[in-house]
């Protein structure tokens, strides 16, 4: 964020802390409409949804309004679904369809504002679609996040068409992925409340 | 610094340490969990307490501490490229040994020991991170368990004993004598205080708003390494197995 003249922060240097803020605005995450994915489509699904972010990141609003941008973004786009369920683990077999439409709910606006809360980060900064690959039943778009002062972060995203809509449902950043940092939080909160789903979306509703 | 006997006895006896416990890729070995969340807990009181405090010393508007922290993070990373260049050398990796040398001759030189970085700016010579740690790694060394260190923070058994070795055959340490050494030394440090500056956002969402510390810095150093490494586990699809199970 600083202008650097003749002293600059040494960008080659890498430590375990310089990718851990990279999910940050990343989470929101646009998409396109239902059809059959390719790596062109993929690509460019990924292309639009940085955009988007980037939009929202530059338009200069009160952060609690980016959060709620962010929040809408997420929920559009993403595929909360799957994202919410994988991270309450077999615990979302036991839940009433009601418990688990609260928690979704309150999940997605706890992604909006803890990811969203890192935006300053990215401003002036630069994301680069790389390339696409097919693996598995999905795709992986890669990416380089040029953050200000730190080494850039090969950031890739998993995209599926699995939903019936082409979205995404994972970000690894540095090897680090989001669903499964979120499955150990959202075990966490479960555990703090002792199993039970009502206080952990009363908790969800608070965090982030 | 410790003598050369020494030396290759702590490395035998710990990668004998390392050789004994090892997980499938993608898993987390913590046998000494209850240990190492009372080591977590005072490292967390330790960032709070006195860390955090000396690290954020002059915000983001205070040009003056930023452009000394700057300084202290560039020379003390400087210092550390000899250490990676030996090291890629004992990976059997030239080509990264020769990288590492390199920028730290044009750097020490041109960029006035380190201030500033003429090597990645001007002649493409940006720094290729490595450690003992990876050596070992590449020797067929196996992770062994997750541990968190008092002070030094989330590593593995492999690791820990990467920074014992690393500390030990440092060419920058063996080539100074006292007290250019100690100031070295703290130099990296301080160049390491300096990222808790720089990242204590990401610091701070993860030590103090997670719900489980121990459990989110474990899971994500975990992950980083592996990736680091190159030892990643196939990726994860929820389509198939939505609970992980």
């Amino acid at each position: 964020m600083t202008p650097m003249k003749t002293l600059t922060m040494n960008s080659s240097r890498r430590g375990f802390l310089g990718f851990l803020g990279a999910g940050a605005a990343l989470v929101a995450l646009p998409v396109m409409p239902a059809w059959a994915l390719n790596t062109d489509q993929a690509r460019a699904l990924v292309q639009q949804s940085l955009n988007e972010v980037y939009a929202v990141i530059n338009s200069g609003k009160a952060p609690a309004q980016m959060y709620k941008e962010f929040e809408a973004i997420f929920a559009r786009y993403a595929d909360v679904d799957v994202i919410a369920r994988s991270a309450l683990g077999p615990t979302a077999r036991q839940v009433s369809a009601q418990q688990f439409a609260a928690y979704k709910q309150a999940f997605q606006g706890y992604i909006g504002r803890k990811y969203g809360a890192r935006f300053r980060e990215f401003i002036g900064s630069q994301i680069e679609v790389t390339g696409a690959r097919p693996m598995k039943s999905f795709f992986v778009v890669t990416s380089i996040a040029k953050l200000n002062g730190r080494a850039p972060m090969t950031v890739e995203w998993h995209v599926s068409d699995k939903s019936g809509q082409s979205k995404y449902f994972n970000i690894i950043i540095e090897g680090v992925n989001m669903l499964a940092s979120e499955r150990a939080e959202i075990a966490a909160m479960l555990a703090a409340n002792k199993g039970d789903m009502g206080a952990l979306t009363a908790a969800l509703q608070r965090a982030g | 610094m410790l003598a050369k006997p020494l030396s290759s006895t702590l490395l035998f006896a710990t990668l004998a340490v390392a050789a004994c416990s090892s997980a499938p890729t993608g898993e987390i070995n913590d046998p000494y969990e209850a240990a190492n969340r009372r080591v977590h807990a005072f490292n967390k009181g330790l960032d709070s307490n006195v860390v955090k405090p000396l690290t954020s010393v002059g915000g983001d508007d205070d040009k003056g501490g930023e452009s000394a922290m700057t300084v202290v993070g560039n020379v003390g990373s400087n210092l550390a490229l000899p250490g990676k260049t030996l090291n890629g050398l004992l990976q059997g990796r030239p080509g990264r040994a020769a990288q590492n040398a390199g920028r730290f001759i044009v750097n020490t030189t041109l960029g006035l020991g380190g201030i500033h970085d003429p090597a990645g700016q001007e002649f493409g010579l940006t720094e290729v991170d490595t450690d003992f740690g990876e050596t070992l790694h590449v020797w067929g060394v196996p992770e062994g368990a997750y541990v968190e260190l008092p002070v030094i923070g989330p590593s593995t058994q492999r690791d820990a004993v990467g920074r014992v070795v690393d500390l030990v055959i440092d060419p920058v340490y063996n080539v100074l004598g006292e007290p250019d050494v100690y100031y070295a030394f703290g130099l990296r440090v301080g160049s390491k205080a300096g990222d808790r500056a720089r990242f204590g956002d990401t610091v701070d969402s993860i030590l103090h708003e997670s719900a489980d510390s121990y459990a989110q810095t474990r899971l994500l150093y975990l992950q980083h390494r592996r990736y680091e490494l190159g030892m990643e586990g196939e990726a994860y699809d929820p389509y198939e197995d939505p609970y992980n199970e």
